[in-house]
């Protein structure tokens, strides 16, 4: 077999210098004349040890990371026989094809993502190769119906967050009157600190596509639109040349494979609006207007675009499903909880050791993940907690890593699942300054169509902005609790309803740190700006500045 | 594509003599009648104006709301909502901060202040040689390498202060050799 060397060159591989490094391995293969397979691919996911190279001889894959193009002859000799100095141990992530000597990688479970980093994402032929369009051939022999049951008994729930039952969405929106149906994908990923779409759709755009034409069979849709971000180039790139080959290879069009079903793409650009991730805000963003949402229900499934059904779900939930109909849905199922199957996968980030994609089955415990996989802090520090969901999500503290990643479990402790994104913070966050940061995103991101989220979200920023300047007082800390109770309760959509979320965790967790901003007038992260003439008044007056005390003398 | 709504007229605009009234451009009459008779068009047709002209002008909006049928408040109300359009021309490097939850808390803000006092501009300003805009952004998906920052189409990774004001200079010594050239 000929030798494979594999380069990661997502968005975050290129960030990280991926370019040049392929570029120095094409040199360098083509000074020696070696007879080796070049190919870029997608991100693995260890993206803390990019640029990422893999090469593969015999059937032994060495992954190495992170490799310059200084380093590329110094490694490439090692496998090809040149002068052969030594690489540093350093630069090796893994000398296993099953990657088991790293946990990070060793230990994930990927049913979405196994091909990102394998296949060249813009080679219809590579996804072929590893079972590409199978799942779907297997959905056109079996009825809509059938389809439906084994998302339901593989108990898929909704990727974007709110984990609604996918096969039960499916059921609905088919059961619905009205010839024409459609599909939505939601690929705005608005989370900031979130990336498991981009990484999906860069490194295995054909999965996306295969999974919506299982749901447009299923459900009876003729027409499917992807709504991804438009701060994510490669991925509408990536999308578009499959869609083209999808098209050539006779899976999209009129008459798919001879079965008898029309189904269209079309791939809408979202233009930076975080409230376009919610479903209602989307389809008007589709249908050419301002994105702003709207009361439901009516739900998308029975009144959605243009007033047709319309079947919603998250890029991962329709990634999800090719590899169900393919090994069966108690083998999905066997992977998660008993009230959601599967996996699911995360961007882990922040201040953590080990950052990147990981996807493990639905289950597993906070601190596995932080602790075994991530491996702990960044820089030694201590863990202080992990946010989950963004700015609708909620913060847990070190007391309760113990929580296993699911939909009730993380509800019950007030943070949500969300979409994937999970940042650790360590000793040198203040939770307060946190708080105001989410506050200041939805602030910013509220489309002012309902009060509430409008002038109450301005409101609870400013109140946590004179909290960090140490400007406040304990009467602020109940308007602010008061005026979390109204954002939630009467905000038109989850953006509103959610946005409280950030403050009430931090407060239930860290409550001791908002008082000591309030009573003793210091930030203990040491992360805020506290206003010295504030910060004077909670102190002896021997230990006040000198102009202070001479005010105070006053 | 046809969309699957009651059709816009189809029919182009017909100026009468009116000299404040000229019809488009050619260029931009280009991009215009590709997407006649489309209602659901008009955030296409705002990206590729963008892409055309690197920024929303006044006339180019006015001109895509009276030739596609749209009213003018819409054409505005939809390019002021997205923080992608701009209204404004940009300088030759947009240089976008990103200030996503994973740069926060990697202090992408030092980052951002140490480029504000190099440039000597604010955020969603251009420098007056017309070289540089500043701008901040909510997450570029490259979290993983955060802090991050974006200039036109390079994403830079694991930036620091140093790092930026670097990368400034190696953009300003780009953007003179190409003059020269
Ligand atoms: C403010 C807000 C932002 C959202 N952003 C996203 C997003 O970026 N991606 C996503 O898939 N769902 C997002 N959602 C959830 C969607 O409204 C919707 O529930 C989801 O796309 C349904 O797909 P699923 O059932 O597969 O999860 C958001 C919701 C709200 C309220
Ligand atoms: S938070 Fe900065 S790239 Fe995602």
């Amino acid at each position: 077999m000929t030798p494979m060397i594999r380069v990661g060159m997502s968005t975050c591989g290129l960030a990280a210098g991926a370019g040049a490094v392929y570029t120095a391995i094409d040199t360098y293969l083509h000074r020696r004349q070696l007879s080796v397979t070049l190919q870029p691919t997608g991100c693995v996911g260890a993206c803390h040890r990019e640029p990422l190279v893999e090469v593969v001889v015999d059937g032994a894959s060495t992954l190495y990371g992170p490799v310059t193009p200084e380093r590329v002859s110094l490694i490439l000799d090692q496998h090809f026989g040149g002068r052969g100095r030594g690489v540093s141990p350093d630069w090796i992530v893994s000398r296993r094809a099953d990657r088991t000597d790293y946990p990070f990688l060793g230990r994930q479970v990927k049913v979405t993502t196994p091909l990102c980093g394998v296949i060249d994402p813009h080679s219809l032929e590579d996804y072929l190769a590893y079972g590409g369009y199978q799942g779907f051939k297997q959905a056109l022999k079996m009825t809509p119906e059938q389809v439906i049951q084994a998302i339901k008994d593989s108990h898929l729930r909704g990727r974007g967050g709110a984990g609604f039952p996918a096969g039960m969405k499916w059921d609905i929106t088919r059961q619905q009157r009205g010839s024409d149906k459609y599909l939505i994908c939601n690929a705005d990923e608005g989370d900031p600190g979130a990336f498991m779409d981009r990484t999906m759709i860069e490194g295995d755009p054909h999965r996306l596509i295969e999974g919506m034409l299982i749901a447009a069979h299923a459900i009876g849709a003729t027409r499917g639109y992807i709504y991804v971000r438009a701060e994510y180039p490669l991925a509408v790139k990536a999308l578009r040349l499959a869609l083209q080959q999808a098209r050539e290879y006779g899976m999209v069009g009129q008459n798919i494979l001879g079965s008898g079903m029309n189904f269209e793409f079309i791939i809408k650009e979202g233009a930076g609006a975080f409230v376009c991730g919610e479903e209602t805000a989307l389809m008007h963003s589709i249908e050419g207007k301002r994105g702003m949402p709207s009361m439901r229900p009516p739900y998308p499934s029975e009144h959605g675009l243009w007033g047709h059904p319309t079947n919603i779900n998250n890029v991962e939930t329709y990634a999800s499903t090719p590899s169900i109909l393919l090994n069966g849905p108690t083998w999905f199922a066997s992977m998660g909880t008993p009230k959601s199957g599967g996996t699911k996968a995360f961007a882990l980030t922040g201040a953590i050791q080990n950052s990147g994609l990981v996807e493990v089955p639905i289950g597993m415990t906070l601190r596995e993940m932080i602790f075994d996989l991530g491996g702990g802090c960044k820089n030694n520090r201590a863990f202080k907690a992990v946010q989950l969901g963004g700015p609708s999500g909620g913060c847990i503290p070190a007391s309760l890593l113990d929580t296993r990643i699911d939909y009730e479990d993380l509800k019950a402790t007030g943070a949500i699942m969300g979409s994937g994104g999970m940042v650790v913070v360590d000793e040198t966050t203040c939770m307060v300054d946190f708080a105001r940061y989410f506050l200041s995103f939805t602030q910013d991101e509220s489309c002012g169509k309902c009060v509430p989220c409008r002038i109450g979200t301005r409101k609870m920023l400013n109140l946590l902005t004179r909290i960090s300047h140490g400007h406040a007082t304990g009467a602020d800390l109940e308007r602010l609790l008061t005026l979390c109770e109204t954002v939630r309760v009467g905000s038109l959509c989850g953006l509103g309803q959610t946005a409280p979320n950030p403050v009430l965790t931090t407060l239930r967790y860290f409550k001791d740190e908002y008082l000591a901003h309030i009573e003793e007038k210091r930030c203990p992260a040491g992360a805020c700006e506290i206003d010295e003439r504030q910060a004077d008044n909670g102190r002896p007056l021997a230990h006040r500045a000198p102009a202070a005390r001479a005010e105070a003398a006053l | 594509m046809t969309s699957p709504v009651k059709e816009l007229s189809s029919r182009r605009y017909i100026y009468q003599g009116d000299p404040l009234l000229t019809p488009p451009p050619a260029d931009l009459m280009v991009i215009l009648d590709k997407y006649r008779g489309q209602r659901d068009a008009l955030m296409t047709v705002l990206e590729e104006l963008q892409d055309h002209y690197g920024y929303l002008p006044q006339q180019g909006l006015q001109y895509a709301a009276r030739e596609l049928g749209f009213p003018l408040s819409q054409v505005y109300g939809v390019a002021t909502f997205y923080n992608l359009f701009q209204l404004k021309p940009p300088g030759r490097y947009i240089v976008r901060v990103c200030k996503g939850t994973a740069c926060h808390v990697n202090r992408s803000g030092e980052i951002l202040a140490m480029i504000k006092t190099k440039l000597g501009i604010g955020e969603d300003e251009t420098t007056p040689d017309g070289m540089f805009t500043l701008q901040t952004v909510a997450c570029m998906g490259a979290c993983s390498l955060a802090p991050v920052v974006v200039v036109n189409d390079r994403t830079y990774g694991r930036m620091t202060p140093e790092k930026s004001t670097a990368m400034l200079t190696e953009l300003h010594d780009e953007a003179a050799m190409e003059v020269k050239v």
